[in-house]
């Protein structure tokens, strides 16, 4: 079971109000890497995250997560939503919204113990966000707001994350924060995969690269990937025709 | 939570079998004055009270909490949908067997419910139509049907005693025996569920899609919350109506999100409120004959909506008026001393005192406003005035205060002018403003950006740390580098 990659997707197709947004996705993650999923705005980088969790319906193909299907490893995935997913104003506070993490690791009916509120507590502590632990959520910026949801995947205690554009909006010593936490997580075997939108930061951040548009332009080291003719295919317009054949099919299904 | 539990418990433990008492006679409160009858009101005397008032009570508590999560899930506007999609279910109910048979009702209108949402949930899959179009549509077509129904009923022969048009507005009199019992156990249910799966409501209300990641059957719980829903507004129905029981869910915890911002205390808070509007409106439709019940607790309802509204400790307007009073009255003191500043700095720092009038034309207005200004500067212990009253010496803290305003002032002029090259005629009116909120912190962060510049844009020195830690009776600003980094 250690042997097998944290995220192995075979031939996946996923369909949005059935117009194809991602075209059969072949993909083995290896594990302890951290992966930046980058490319042009409709690309279905947050589709791929959430189809690969068994968030949204996938049209064809399969997904396996440490071997076995999705559903039953849910335990073992970590998950950071796009910050702007939720309500800020939510009558919740900092350490409610950490706690959250741990309630998959409950399961229904049971309440967090001692033990789930110090796992909290030290995630909180990672992310320097300790002294607000008691805050209403609404008080905090943009930054320190990431780091509440970065917190609460820390607190999920899982083996392999997904992060829907962690850096989005937020400061520059958050963004220092987060790399710094990414690269700690790797080093103790964590695998990464992370939704990002900015190129330059995208080389020096990640390990690994996947070039996305509607499928799988590349994948690979980033000093592999990286280069000219890859990127100029991932976000160059040579797809307009299948994006208009996505249409096509649309309108007749 | 275990505890609370039991204390539910406890308290349909208590409450049901008391309910056998009879019913006399309704409404004969009128004779009596106010206080007698609000005492023999709330001490359930009177056996035909007794079902109001409890009955009244019971519906508060369930519209409450399943108000609190329909507020913070933004679903206010399904509850109205909800509870106008009922009244053909409640005809329909009546029909049966002729009676206003609770369990009947309550069945027929649960299942009108559930088939509001249904179409709800259809119209807005199936076609182009959003939510609130879908919404719309399916209420009012639903409450045509249930009022041509009703109307109908009313023509039947035993119609008219049947008492099913208080449905539409509500008469807490007319609940009986077996509606309380049935209040009771709907009750009693949303409260042990909510207890039960309080972590899956809140996780699901706060972030789905986490939820679902974790695992969380995350539909599974929102039909169960409106199913509870369906039934909270149901058991409401006959004491607030058709018409206003949505406000009964929305208003209650609405006033509570202004009071609190933790999901467990705006439950219980809802809870409380719903159970004041619900027996003090319940009440109120005693006091004369024929007083619809629904629109009183509403009412009642929104008097605690406007309370909060108004006095609330954080949101309320007049916490946020008096801290923007407050506010403008610290930023008047501030401007005060910075003229004082000025005053001594275009003399050189030579002598202390500043007279009113050097104070009044430095800040371009009359004597008696200078006066007063003095006064303010006083109370708080920033400056002291000469015994003629006509001149003003700073305290060290007013000279402190003094020089962090000026100190402020003129490094964010040079911040905008150097890092942000901003003109240098056009940084002073932001510094006017930004003077005030500039933190310790920050101000550090910015000398040190700007290399400890002892100079503004303007070729006015700024003053440093060395002054700030002079106090009072300042001779002239330090010489050479100012700025905490080297003077420390």
């Amino acid at each position: 079971m250690t042997d097998a990659p944290p995220l192995e997707i075979h031939d996946l197709t996923v369909a949005y109000h059935k117009k194809p947004v991602l075209w059969g996705i072949d993909l083995v993650v290896p594990r302890g890497k951290l992966v930046g999923i980058v490319g042009p705005n409709g690309a279905g980088k947050s589709t791929l995250i959430k189809a690969a969790m068994g968030l949204m319906p996938i049209s064809s193909g399969w997904v396996k997560v440490f071997g076995e299907p999705v559903k039953k490893n849910l335990t073992r995935i970590g998950y950071v939503p796009q910050r702007e997913s939720v309500d800020w104003d939510f009558p919740v506070s900092v350490m409610d919204v950490v706690l959250m993490g741990r309630y998959g690791h409950l399961g229904l009916l049971r309440r967090p113990s001692k033990q789930d509120r110090d796992i909290a507590r030290e995630s909180l502590d990672k992310v320097k966000m300790l002294p607000y632990a008691n805050r209403q959520i609404s008080n905090l910026s943009g930054g320190q707001q990431q780091r509440v949801f970065l917190a609460r995947a820390l607190a999920q205690e899982s083996d392999l994350y997904f992060m829907d554009e962690p850096f989005a909006g937020v400061d520059a010593a958050t963004e220092a924060a987060i790399v710094e936490l990414l690269h700690e997580l790797k080093a103790r075997g964590k695998t990464l995969m992370i939704v990002h939108h900015d190129l330059p930061t995208a080389r020096s951040y990640f390990d690994m690269l996947l070039l996305l548009n509607m499928r799988v332009v590349a994948f690979g080291p980033t000093n592999e990937v990286f280069t000219h003719d890859l990127l100029q295919s991932t976000y160059g317009g040579r797809l307009t025709i299948l994006s208009e054949v996505a249409e096509a099919v649309r309108e007749k299904g | 939570m275990k505890r609370g539990l039991q204390l539910a418990l406890l308290f349909f433990g208590i409450a049901l079998p008391a309910l056998t008492g009879h019913a006399a006679r309704i409404g004969d409160l009128s004779e009596t004055n106010i206080a007698e009858q609000a005492l023999r009101f709330f001490t359930f005397q009177d056996p035909a009270v007794r079902y109001a008032l409890l009955g009244s009570i019971l519906l508060g508590i369930t519209c409450g909490l399943l108000g609190g999560f329909i507020v913070v899930r933004k679903m206010a506007l399904v509850g109205d949908a909800l509870s106008h999609a009922v009244l053909p279910g409640v005809a329909l109910g009546f029909l049966w067997n002729m009676s206003k048979d609770p369990l009947a009702i309550f069945i027929g209108a649960v299942l009108a419910g559930l088939l509001g949402a249904a179409a709800v949930h259809l119209i807005k899959h199936t076609t182009r139509l959003k939510e609130d179009t879908a919404l719309g549509l399916v209420l009012a077509s639903f409450f045509a049907v249930g009022i041509c129904l009703v109307t109908m009923i009313q023509r039947l022969p035993t119609g008219n005693k049947s008492g099913i048009d208080k449905f539409l507005f509500g008469q807490a009199a007319a609940i009986g025996a077996g509606d309380v019992q049935l209040m009771a156990v709907v009750t009693g249910l949303a409260v042990l569920v909510i207890l039960l799966f309080y972590k899956e409501f809140l996780l699901t209300s706060f972030d789905a899609g986490f939820a679902r990641a974790a695992g969380f059957p995350v539909q599974a719980i929102h039909y169960t919350l409106m199913l509870l829903l369906a039934f909270a507004i149901v058991i409401a129905l006959q004491a607030v109506g058709v018409v206003l029981v949505s406000a009964m869910l929305i208003t209650p915890a609405a006033a509570a999100y202004l009071l609190t911002d933790r999901m467990h205390r705006l439950l219980a808070l809802a809870a409380i409120f719903g159970l004041f509007a619900g027996a003090l409106g319940a009440f109120l439709s005693f006091l004369r004959p024929n007083l619809p019940t629904g629109p009183l607790m509403v009412l009642a309802a929104t008097t605690i909506f406007v309370l909060a509204f108004l006095f609330g400790p954080r949101h309320g307007v007049l916490a946020r008026w008096w801290r923007q009073r407050s506010s403008a009255a610290r930023i008047q003191r501030e401007n005060t001393l910075k003229a004082v500043y000025h005053v001594l700095e275009a003399r050189e720092f030579k002598g202390e005192g500043v007279s009113l009038r050097e104070l009044a034309e430095r800040r371009r207005e009359t004597v008696k406003d200078a006066r007063q200004q003095a006064g303010e500067l006083r109370r708080h212990d920033f400056a002291s005035l000469q015994e003629d009253g006509n001149a003003i010496y700073l305290t060290p803290e007013g000279w402190q205060r003094a020089c962090a305003i000026v100190r402020n002032h003129r490094l964010w002029e040079l911040y905008l002018t150097n890092a942000a090259h901003i003109a240098a005629d056009h940084v002073h009116e932001d510094a006017e403003k930004i003077e005030h909120v500039l933190g310790e912190e920050v101000v550090r962060l910015i000398e040190k950006r700007l290399n400890y510049a002892t100079r503004d844009p303007h070729g006015r020195s700024i003053p440093g740390l060395a002054d700030l830690r002079r106090g009072a009776s300042p001779e002239s600003p330090a010489s050479g580098p100012t700025g905490y980094g080297r003077s420390a």
